[in-house]
């Protein structure tokens, strides 16, 4: 997802005996959906974690911007250009709202660019797959923010306050960015054969990578266990990926566009969708930077970041100007 | 990184409608207030979300401990009688 | 269309031609902004400055709307926004040179941006007078985005002109380059003339001691030199509005125009 394989610092589920009286008192809070907010007594794991969490997710949400943002100035009418600015607008104002979020745990905005830009703490792997043709920006809309939305309403629950609200903040905008991408997949499907061959090329590349950002099975996984346990994790890997399957299959059928999986086929019996083997392989290598952009998508933005920073700083030297004049004026 | 040019942090309180109280709805990052507020049009209001707009620097905010909730909140929780409910009326009284 | 003296279908061809100053220096300046989407010095800069692009993009549009029912009156029919956007080469796009040069550092997009906005204000404001109803209308839109804008760029250039050193430097390097695109928005030819006459353009000339006015202002604040006029581009008839450009337009419409051109038959 946005955030994949969040490291917690366990390396094993402790015991509830193994808890100290305040981490046992700690999870009595989470246990009975009390929501912690940053001033709160909390563990130091689970303050880590969460910034290692929330801030992997902000990244996400500002490297995504790259993909799309390399068909603003391309996009084929006025309508969709104007759409997709506001899209990848509001996701520079996701990314804000999770930085933020983080912040209240003590962390600061800088020091979390910072650790994006070193590789000390990653994106999602599916911002590190180029987008060729138009219908790869109506496949992220639909495949990819589909995927995020569907991880990021359960999140809405999370035990962390301002990790919680950041999130209903996210899902209440977010809602037009699916449409926006099934409605451009619609149009093209129902275009010229060049148009749907489009499209099927797009879903072609990005199906197997929209599954991956579930992340791997997590039934071993102790910082799921922890995570799960902490309420900042509320369904696993797979459960959350067999929704998403049984839910995009039907719409692909509407468009007509066939899903690269021979595999694919509904099992009555256990009411869901089987699919084939996901390569995990792939999906490690892209997190350990193979991916076809992981070099761009991180030089563009530590580009971004350096240019910028005479106008980071003027600003402030003007602040200070200022605040010194009126001081004198006072 | 470049040290001590982090912009300040500010809280942004946002009136939706006319009549209402303005409500916290966030934070971000400016230099200086003016362009706090500026900001904040930008990133919280882009849905038609306000008709006004406050903000403060995140530092000068001053908010109660959380050790304190028991000292500062339970004393409420026995004086009943400041609810309306805490008084039962006949049914034939109106008005009241 | 009435009041320029010509025959009906001439007067509208004139307007059509008008409109399309209007829209397309929106609608290059937006495709502009649009290219810093993702890459500005903050996430706060970067959604600011695309609700620039956007009220810019929309202005555009609402623009080449009107021009293209006004060639559906004089013309066999009438082009939509998009053929208009798409489909028109470099030499039939009217926009200014000013808005058409490449974004350069964040000073010389804010630089110009601000030499724009200024510019913008003020036209919009004398477009809302207006004989023209549609124009007076769209004006009266506009204008309050670019109130905003207006109040932006000015503070921007004020901050980073009285910022530190480099940048004050920078912004002063990127006022004096495209200094020399700012005579433009103020000459007129024969074709504003006659719908000035008839009370339906802008007078443009009358916004330069206005403009210089206020530019003026934020750039003593700013503590910058407001360069002297030398020789201007793309005054005397052959600018960016009767579609003569910079090598810089070329690019933007080929990025642009690109898929539309490569598969016209298809809808969007």
């Amino acid at each position: 997802m946005y955030a994949q394989m969040v490291d917690t610092g366990q390396s094993r589920l402790p015991e509830p005996a193994e808890l100290s009286a305040d981490e046992r008192a700690f999870q009595a809070r989470i246990d009975a959906d009390v929501k912690i907010e940053p001033r709160d007594d909390m563990p130091e794991a689970y303050r880590r974690t969460l910034i290692r969490q929330i801030q992997q997710h902000a990244h996400s949400e500002v490297v995504g911007m790259l993909p799309e943002g390399n068909w603003i100035t391309r996009a084929p009418s006025l309508q969709r250009k104007a759409t997709l600015m506001a899209k990848v607008q509001d996701e520079a104002g996701h990314g804000l709202y999770l930085y933020c979020a983080a912040e209240t745990l003590g962390t600061s905005r800088d020091r979390m660019i910072d650790d994006l830009h070193a590789g000390r703490v990653r994106y999602s792997s599916i911002f590190n797959y180029p987008t060729l043709t138009w219908a790869d920006i109506g496949t992220i809309g639909w495949l990819v923010d589909g995927a995020a939305i569907m991880n990021q309403i359960p999140l809405c629950r999370c035990s962390f306050g301002p990790y919680a609200r950041a999130m209903i903040r996210v899902c209440k905008e977010e809602s037009f960015h699916q449409r926006q991408g099934f409605d451009i997949l619609m149009t093209l499907c129902r275009g010229t054969a060049e148009q749907k061959a489009m499209a099927q090329d797009a879903l072609d590349r990005w199906w197997w990578p929209s599954l991956m950002m579930f992340g791997p099975p997590d039934a071993e996984s102790v910082h799921s266990a922890q995570s799960a346990r902490w309420k900042i994790k509320l369904l696993s890997n797979d459960e959350l990926r067999q929704r998403y399957v049984d839910q995009t299959v039907p719409q692909a059928e509407y468009l007509g566009l066939a899903i690269p999986d021979p595999k694919l086929a509904w099992n009555g019996e256990r009411g869901h969708y089987d699919f084939g083997e996901i390569d995990w392989r792939e999906f490690h290598e892209v997190l350990k930077g193979n991916g076809p952009c992981n070099h761009d998508r991180i030089a563009t933005r530590i580009k971004a970041w350096e240019d910028g920073a005479w106008v980071r700083e003027a600003a402030v030297a003007h602040a200070a100007k200022r605040a010194a004049r009126e001081l004198e004026a006072a | 990184m470049s040290a001590g040019t982090e912009w300040p942090l500010w809280e942004v309180f946002i009136r939706s409608q006319h009549g209402l109280a303005h409500r916290h709805v966030g934070s971000l990052h400016a230099p200086d207030a003016a362009m706090a507020i500026r900001n904040a049009r930008d990133v919280y209001t882009r849905r038609n979300e306000g008709v006004s707009i406050w903000v403060a620097r995140s530092a000068d905010l001053h908010a109660s401990s959380p050790d304190e909730r028991d000292a500062l909140f339970d004393p409420a929780q026995d004086k009943v009688y400041r609810h309306p409910t805490f008084f039962p009326m006949p049914d034939e009284v109106k008005h009241l | 269309m009435t009041g320029t003296g010509l025959p009906p279908a001439s007067a509208d061809a004139l307007l059509f031609d008008y409109l399309l100053r209007l829209a397309d220096s929106d609608i290059v300046l937006a495709q502009r902004l649009g290219e810093w989407v993702g890459k500005g010095p903050v996430l706060e800069e970067d959604i600011a400055q695309t609700n620039v692009g956007l009220d810019l993009l929309g202005q555009g549009r609402l623009w080449l709307a009107y021009a293209g029912e006004v060639e559906a009156r004089y013309a066999t029919r009438g082009r939509d926004e998009n053929e208009l956007a798409y489909f028109r080469d470099g030499s039939e796009y009217r926009n200014l040179l000013l808005v058409e040069q490449p974004n350069g550092s964040y000073a010389d997009t804010l630089v110009r941006q601000f030499l724009y906005d200024a510019w913008h204000l003020r036209m919009l404001d004398a477009l809302a007078r207006s004989r023209d109803e549609r124009i007076a209308a769209i004006a009266a839109k506009a204008s309050k985005e670019v109130r905003y804008h207006v109040e932006r760029s000015s503070g921007w250039v004020v901050r980073l002109g009285d910022g530190t050193d480099e940048s004050h430097v920078r912004m002063q390097r990127a006022l004096d380059a495209l200094w020399m695109y700012t005579g433009e928005l103020f000459a007129a030819d024969a074709s504003d003339d006659a719908l000035v006459a008839a009370g339906i353009a802008a007078d443009v000339t009358a916004l330069r001691e206005p403009w210089r006015q206020a530019v003026g202002d934020v750039l003593a604040e700013a503590t910058l030199a407001m360069p002297s006029d030398g020789w201007m581009q793309g005054v005397h008839g052959r600018g960016g509005r009767q579609g003569v450009h910079s090598e810089h337009l070329g690019q933007l419409l080929a990025v642009m125009q690109s898929l539309p051109r490569a598969m016209p038959d298809a809808r969007w």
